[in-house]
């Protein structure tokens, strides 16, 4: 990729040199025209490069803009009691991962929690189905099922241990890892 | 009818994390006076253990008995000749226990005597022996049997637990155990540590072997562990969901729950081959399978109705009926010995309980009035439910009788402690 720049150099300095011998020569009609020739493919690939370097850079730019995306939707999605529905605020970080992820072949692993109301082992089933439910979110939206795990921890670990509606709702995730 | 006793019972245990202690905040209206006369030692040097003090806390802890204070006896009679019942009658007692231990080696025997005060005769004798080291365990026998002879129901006593406690660490990863423990929270034993999750403590059928959910590959898995030698092995290692491991009552199979192909269902593992059989087949969540006693069913907890009921599943015809109608909440069962009642968790007004489902009524009947009551635990004689609950911010063991009279809880000294796990009456 990067000799065909090299070779344009060499080409367009080869077609200056031919230009300035043609015009300190005799002119004729072929001299002008070869050295028209030569102008207009020097300015053409000076285009080119200039076009690579804009959507290399516009490339970046976005990659840079979805990793900054992902970041600030943050990898824990919350969950309303009892649901497994992706809220619509939970819908819009996981978009924002997805779009990374499509640019990348990384394998994730979702952890589904549960607040601490409710058995044990029913809460188990109730994590899985949210990191599912976020997995499945994932795979319809284009990343192979094969880079996801999903481990449900049930209600085992809690990041608020209070007992309320403000820690139960910060229990109630999956967490992206 | 309320009392609050708080008995120590770390006497001789070494102290350990997550020791219980056990304070009883209800008893029945007219508890029987009995007194349990410290048993006298016919040994060399001193008794090992207090053993008379070990059946007076059983007696305390049943809620039925008031023992007599010992300060008030008049005498510490250990031969029938040295009973009199004028004495006993003086402070209003109605039983007399006595007893003499002595010790050879490091066996110990224990002979004892129960006596009516109104009736002025004896009505029980026997003797336990066994090595000193279960000095404690001794006790509990005796108890169990005195308790039948008073009650008709045999005791449950000598008899263990399990339990999952959790050490809270502000800096890092909590700290998780599997604890083994007397059925009155003494001499507890550390069967495995971790940091990551312990859950589904479960006894094996012989009460020699207990399985279990750990986390410790970073996954679930289920393992089984030898309580005699300590020896493990890892069961199961499925995608999914790997949890409620419960042994058959014949001890040849474990029902689990894995979601290896999909939705959570209910496995059963031929213990001999490890051959794995899938019994419900549901897109809905099927967990918490709970033996009937004669392994012919088994109740379980799903959600195919819309919200958690328990059903029952029949290996014979391969039907599932529902058993739960009352509430929108009644998950994680378990049966007692009788096959009659059924412990439950069952949300009333918001609220997670305790109640007891009768199978030939059909009625259910709430025993807690506390919040966020779960993993219910029946004593292998049915008289006793021991539950996880919270008090403050805090996870305790509490226990009730299955008729709600009588409440103890058995709070830890530090951390939470959830999950408990009644023993099946052990072999002697």
């Amino acid at each position: 990729m990067k000799q065909i720049p090299v070779a344009g150099k060499a080409l367009t300095l080869l077609f200056a040199a031919i230009f300035l011998v043609a015009c300190s020569g005799t002119s004729t009609k072929e001299d002008e025209a070869a050295a028209a020739a030569a102008a207009a493919e020097a300015a053409a690939a000076d285009a080119a490069r200039e076009a690579e370097r804009q959507a290399q850079s516009a490339a970046a730019e976005a990659q840079r803009q979805m990793e900054q995306a992902a970041m600030a939707a943050g990898t824990v999605f919350y969950f309303e009691f009892d649901s497994s529905t992706l809220t619509p605020a939970a819908q819009a970080a996981v978009d924002a991962h997805i779009a990374l992820l499509k640019t990348n072949d990384r394998s994730v692993r979702l952890d589904g929690h549960t607040d601490e109301r409710g058995t044990r082992d029913y809460n188990m089933a109730l994590g899985e189905r949210r990191a599912n439910a976020v997995r499945d979110y994932m795979v319809v939206n284009g990343v192979a099922s094969y880079r996801i795990e999903t481990v449900s921890y049930g209600e085992e670990q809690p990041v608020a241990y209070g007992s309320g509606e403000s820690s139960w709702s910060q229990n109630r995730r999956v967490e992206l890892k | 009818m309320f009392r609050l006793i708080v008995l120590s019972l770390a006497l001789l245990a070494p102290l350990a994390q997550a020791q219980l202690v056990i304070e009883i905040t209800q008893g029945v209206d007219d508890p029987t006076p009995v007194a349990v006369v410290p048993f006298a030692w016919e040994g060399a040097g001193n008794a090992p253990v207090d053993m008379a003090q070990v059946v007076q806390e059983d007696f305390e802890r049943s809620g039925q008995f008031s023992p007599v204070n010992r300060a008030d006896m008049l005498g510490f009679p250990s031969r029938e000749e040295e009973v009199f019942y004028r004495d006993w009658r003086a402070i209003a007692s109605e039983y007399v226990l006595i007893g003499r231990a002595s010790g050879e080696g490091d066996q110990l025997s224990l002979r004892y005597e129960l006596y009516d005060v109104l009736r002025q005769a004896r009505i029980a004798e026997g003797s336990v022996a066994g090595p000193a080291g279960e000095a404690r365990m001794l006790a509990h026998r005796v108890s169990d049997a005195v308790y039948e002879k008073l009650t008709g129901i045999p005791g449950a006593f000598a008899t263990r637990l399990i339990y999952v406690s959790v050490t809270r660490n502000p800096t890092g990863k909590d700290y998780y155990r599997l604890t083994l423990a007397d059925s009155d929270g003494a001499r507890p034993i550390v069967l495995l540590e971790s940091r990551e999750p312990i859950m589904s403590p479960s006894w094996a059928p012989d009460g020699k072997q207990v399985a279990y959910v750990s986390f410790e590959t970073g996954r679930p898995a289920i393992f089984r562990q030898v309580l005699a030698t300590g020896e493990r092995e890892q069961l199961t290692n499925f995608r999914g969901l790997n949890s409620s491991p419960a042994w058959s009552p014949d001890g040849n199979s474990m029902a689990m729950v894995l979601s290896k192909d999909g939705s959570p269902d209910i496995y059963l593992m031929d213990m001999a081959t490890r051959r794995l059989t899938r019994v419900t087949s549901h897109y809905a969540i099927d967990t918490e399978p709970s033996w009937m006693p004669d392994g012919r069913s088994f109740l379980f907890t799903s959600d195919r109705g819309g919200r958690p009921q328990i059903y029952r599943y029949d290996l014979r015809s391969g039907l599932t009926e529902r058993v739960t109608f009352e509430g929108n909440y009644n998950a994680r069962a378990r049966v007692a010995q009788d096959g009659r009642n059924v412990v439950l968790v069952h949300q009333r007004e918001g609220e997670f309980q305790i109640a007891i489902h009768d199978l030939v009524s059909n009625r259910l009947q709430v025993l807690t009035n506390t919040d966020l009551d779960e993993s219910p635990s029946i004593a292998p004689n049915g008289s006793m439910v021991l539950y996880a609950t919270k008090f403050g911010d805090r996870g305790i063991l509490s226990a009730v009788s299955v008729d709600g009279g009588v409440k103890f809880r058995l709070p830890a000294r530090n951390g939470d402690v959830r999950e408990p796990a009644w023993s099946p009456y052990m072999q002697f």
